[in-house]
């Protein structure tokens, strides 16, 4: 056993601390003949410290395309010469949105702009929004909506927004070369003000973006000093006609690597396959990754592209015996 | 893509003479974009469950 994981063992599974910077990039590293003990081992840890449910949510985009922004990933962004057009979902539909998750059995449904920052007719879109999906769905609203104002965050709770999902997108040390219309400090800011509100902190990021694997630790070591409620972790799916349109995919073995380094980085927290397991992972790699340190997945429908049918995935979590984590328990 | 497809509905050049086998394999996973009669970019709204893609020109297809 790799002295790592033996470390690992007694740190994390057993004490519930979390690897630092370098005990990351020691998984990382870890030889292919020593990833099926990692994610064992990642897997050992979340049972311990999250327990078996899985948590399951729903997303839409209630505003897409069209943002100023330019991350260099983003087919939503305004910039570049994607074929997503701008357009504005009405409320019927995202209630409607929010009734299909319910569906699933899924605590959790996400309303997704794509803009920089809420102005008053998303504001106005929300409040509207939020208001007909409580009083239609019994499910937990959460919101992304990009960076806030004081004021802004005080609205969402006000709405009854239970959790904000604000991504770092990737490491301090390497964001400026994914993002230049703002910082990575501005998007911290952000997360620090949702934080003080009392909503749930939801921030994670994208692998893939051609960072090192060192800036792939140093990003997992960034994220555990937030110590957010939910990390959802996205593979790089190109997207055609954006900068990073010409990049490889994560390698599976690559990706599952980083799942079990995440875990072990942080024990307790939701982690969550987000976008872009299928192109990476394919088929199995929703199984590999819910044994070796996911406890929540995004079910249906991405923001701009398509998912694995929720029924194969809540499938699945019934042949790993892993509960849905039911609304109760979480309020 | 329908067999009256003029243009790839994903990446929105000619149907005919090109290979369209990574669209058609992206496609699994992705709504339309281009209108397969005329090429407009459609207006695309995806909901958990399914999608809609609207061309001003053809109107409004379902998955
Ligand atoms: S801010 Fe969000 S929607 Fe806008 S370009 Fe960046 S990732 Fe895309
Ligand atoms: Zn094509
Ligand atoms: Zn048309």
């Amino acid at each position: 056993m790799p002295e790592i994981l033996d470390q690992a063992r007694t740190q994390v599974l057993e004490n519930g601390v979390g690897l630092d910077e370098a005990g990351v990039l020691a998984v990382l590293r870890l030889p292919d003949e020593h990833l099926p003990a990692a994610l064992q081992l990642a897997h050992d840890v979340r049972m311990r410290w999250c327990g078996p449910e899985v948590e399951v949510e729903g997303i839409v985009s209630l505003k897409t395309g069209g943002c100023p922004e330019d991350c260099h990933f983003c087919s939503q962004s305004g910039l570049f010469a994607s074929p997503v057009r701008s357009v504005w979902l009405d409320i019927p539909s995202l209630v409607e949105a929010a009734k299909q998750t319910a569906a699933t059995g899924a605590t959790e449904f996400c309303i997704v702009a794509a803009v920089r920052g809420p102005d008053e007719r998303l504001m106005k879109q929300m409040r509207e929004g939020v208001a007909a999906i409580r009083a239609e769905v019994d499910i937990q609203v959460a919101a992304s909506l990009g960076m806030l104002t004081q004021a802004q965050v005080d609205e969402l709770v006000a709405m009854g927004v239970h959790r904000y999902n604000h991504n770092l997108e990737t490491c301090r040390s390497y964001f400026p070369n994914v993002v230049t219309t703002h910082s990575w400090e501005e998007r911290w800011e952000t997360l620090t003000m949702v934080r003080a509100s009392g909503m749930e902190v939801c921030c994670g990021g994208i692998l893939g973006l051609g960072e090192t694997v060192e800036q792939r630790a140093e990003f997992a070591a960034q994220l555990a000093e937030l110590d957010p409620h939910e990390v959802p972790l996205n593979f790089l799916n190109p997207r055609p006609g954006t900068p990073l349109g010409d990049r490889p995919v994560v390698e599976g073995r690559d990706a599952l690597r980083a799942i079990a380094a995440f875990r072990l980085a942080m024990p307790r927290t939701i982690l969550r396959y987000a976008g872009g397991r299928e192109i990476t992972l394919g088929d199995l790699g929703t199984r590999d990754g819910l044994l070796g340190g996911i406890n929540a997945v995004i079910v249906g429908n991405y923001l701009t592209t398509l998912g694995r049918p929720a029924d194969s995935d809540l499938a699945l979590l019934e042949e790993l015996k892993m509960p849905v984590k039911a609304l109760s328990a979480t309020l | 893509m329908t067999t009256t497809a003029i243009w790839c509905d994903r990446c929105g050049e000619p149907a005919a003479g090109a290979d369209h086998g990574t669209c058609r394999t992206a496609r699994e996973l992705e709504p339309p974009r281009f209108c397969s009669r005329c090429r407009r970019r459609m207006k695309v709204q995806i909901l958990p469950a399914g999608w809609t893609a609207t061309c001003v020109e053809h109107g409004l297809t379902r998955s």
